[in-house]
């Protein structure tokens, strides 16, 4: 990894356990700021529960055990004294099926500022609409701002997610597989705008598609059985890896 | 493949028996129960017809059945005049018009029975709403905590419980209503009548809390977990994700809880008769006994004469309770099958 580059996150000797089963088994992985790094492997290895240990989902899922250090900010937010709310407001996530709230395309991307105590009408409204500006969908909808969210099209759906997601001016943008259920076209449109999103924020994505992943990521993680078997550049990851798994996985050989 | 005529192919249809008897009990079966629901409702409405068809014949009957009772006794004194007395007053006061049955007055035994129904239409909304007041917010209080926030195996342990509620004969709680609560309310407010519609709504609540709380719980977790999981992701706590997006999302189905807790209330019979103290009074004091619609009917019922006028108004007073209760649970119904999942549809 090249010196010059900022880390947004450190991963330190992670393991994670639902109940007995261990499912990510001592990960290390330093995250590169204002990068997009792709998160790869079959299905079952671990890479969307790595993701959703990074602003704390897991928590959420009963009998899930943490253990090791996710330093953001020089905190390791596994330590009691973090606030998972404010954490969770400066890594935001984008999940594989889009969904938004059933309200409003206004009423959605409002809700986080809401929410944080934004209640001037003007300042709201301002951020709704560079919120959809930055999501590459304010063209689409700005006329009907009223419309159920749910009345979009799927591709516009998960924009609006986006959309929902950067109103609340996060630091990082955690996405699991945003485009797995989009077609083609929606997915050049998600694929453009996390090309974009990256001068601003940094970028975590899982992804099933090895296209995918060498299009839009910088870096790569391969994830295998809750291993972190390789890490390294996109380019070097999709040419020459070091790992003979890994180009057997790449190349379509298992997996 | 065989082919001649009179062969048997295995592609026959066959006749099974226990599946044509199956089929058919279960098929008489489900109808019956649908036949008994049609059948008592045309049973109430027929018996409450004639305050919708007043006929001069019906006069006559009560005349005859007067005059059967009374009349014909031994030892009464001029039993002709007295049967004068009653056809000339039976026409105009003991003939249930509508006319009869706005009054303010429910004196259905008397020289001059009275049939206003307007005290125990009070009396029932009285009691219903208060029972819903106490009532729902606990209840609704109660199941977004086992939904949304409490973890697995104490959801597991408070959810039966509180349905345990529901299977409560009412006439233990309006027992326990009566020997217990409704002295414990008079020491703590110092009102003067011990029984009331006060102590008869909180009573209530007991049986509506089950029932709004279930509909609630299942409402609040039939709204998808993305959702929930979406406004976390954001930085919402828990509980501006319980307030701003289930509850919301879940509101028709919230609606149809107070609904059929509303339906509930205004029908029972066994808690407002042991708790209310029963008197027919037309005010709005929470803390006077009140008669309620269904207990007039649980109360009055055994003693009436057959086909008079006392029994047709009570069996009107049964019949409206019927399109009440009807009506309410037909618009929950439809609110949790129509508006719920349209929400998801983005309609």
């Amino acid at each position: 990894m090249r010196m010059d580059l900022q880390t947004e996150i450190i991963v330190e000797n992670l393991n994670l356990y639902y109940g007995k089963k261990k499912a990510l088994n001592n990960v290390s992985l330093s995250i590169p700021e204002n990068k997009v790094t792709a998160l790869i492997g079959p299905s079952g290895c671990g890479k969307s529960t790595f993701l959703r240990t990074l602003n704390r989902m897991n928590d959420l899922i009963e009998g899930v055990k943490i253990e090791g250090t996710v330093l953001f900010d020089d905190r390791n937010i596994y330590d009691n004294s973090v606030d998972v709310v404010e954490l969770r407001k400066r890594i935001g996530m984008i999940f594989q099926k889009s969904n938004p709230f059933p309200k409003s395309i206004y009423e959605n991307v409002a809700f986080g500022p809401k929410i944080n105590g934004v209640s001037n009408k003007s300042q709201l409204d301002e951020i709704v609409e560079q919120s959809l500006i930055r999501s590459a969908l304010w063209d689409e909808v700005k006329d009907d701002l009223n419309k159920s969210g749910l009345a979009l099209s799927g591709g516009q759906q998960q924009r609006l997610c986006i959309a929902r997601a950067l109103a609340v001016n996060p630091e990082v943008l955690l996405m699991d597989e945003p485009a797995s259920a989009l077609d083609p076209i929606s997915t050049t449109k998600i694929e453009d705008l996390i090309y974009e999103l990256k001068k601003k924020y940094t970028i975590i994505i899982v992804t099933h598609n090895m296209q995918q992943a060498a299009r839009v990521s910088d870096f790569t993680a391969f994830f295998y059985m809750g291993d972190l078997i390789e890490f390294t550049d996109t380019r070097k990851m999709f040419t020459a890896p070091d790992l003979k798994q890994t180009e057997d996985y790449i190349r379509g050989r298992f997996g | 493949m065989q082919k001649k005529n009179g062969n048997t192919n295995s592609l026959d249809r066959k006749f099974r028996l226990s599946e044509f008897l199956s089929e058919y009990i279960i098929k008489t079966v489900a109808f019956s129960s649908f036949a008994i629901i049609i059948l008592i409702f045309v049973f109430v409405f027929k018996e409450a017809a004639p305050i919708f068809f007043p006929k001069e014949k019906k006069a006559e009957t009560s005349q005859f059945l007067q005059s059967e009772t009374y009349g014909e006794e031994p030892g009464t004194e001029q039993p002709e005049n007295s049967l004068e007395l009653y056809s000339s007053y039976t026409p105009s006061h003991d003939v249930a018009s509508f006319k009869n049955l706005t009054g303010k007055n429910w004196q259905p035994v008397g020289e001059e029975p009275k049939y206003g129904v307007l005290p125990l239409i009070i009396g029932s909304l009285k009691v219903t709403v208060l029972a819903i007041l106490f009532g729902a917010p606990i209840a609704i209080l109660a199941a977004i905590f086992s939904a949304l926030f409490a973890p697995k195996g104490l959801r597991e342990i408070i959810k039966p419980i509180i349905e345990l509620l529901a299977s409560f004969p009412s006439v233990v709680i309006g027992f326990f209503a009566l020997v217990t609560l409704a002295t414990v309310l008079q020491n703590i407010f110092g009102y003067s009548y011990r029984l009331n519609a006060f102590v008869g709504g909180l009573a209530m609540a007991l049986a509506v809390i089950p029932i709004v709380y279930t509909v609630t719980e299942d409402a609040l977790t039939a709204i998808p977990k993305y959702m929930s999981e979406a406004s976390l992701a954001l930085g919402a706590t828990k509980w501006q994700t319980a307030l701003f997006v289930v509850m919301p999302a879940a509101t028709p189905g919230i609606f149809a809880a107070l609904l059929l807790g509303f339906g509930r209330a205004f029908g029972e019979t066994m808690i407002v008769l042991m708790a209310t103290g029963n008197a027919p009074l037309s005010t709005f004091n929470i803390f006077e006994p009140v008669r309620t619609m269904s207990a007039t009917i649980g109360a009055e019922m055994a003693e009436v004469v057959f086909g008079d006028t006392h029994y047709t108004v009570l069996f009107f007073i049964g019949a409206s309770l019927f399109v009440v209760t009807f009506a309410i649970n037909a618009i929950a119904e439809f609110y949790v099958r129509t508006k719920l999942m349209k929400r998801f549809r983005g309609e």
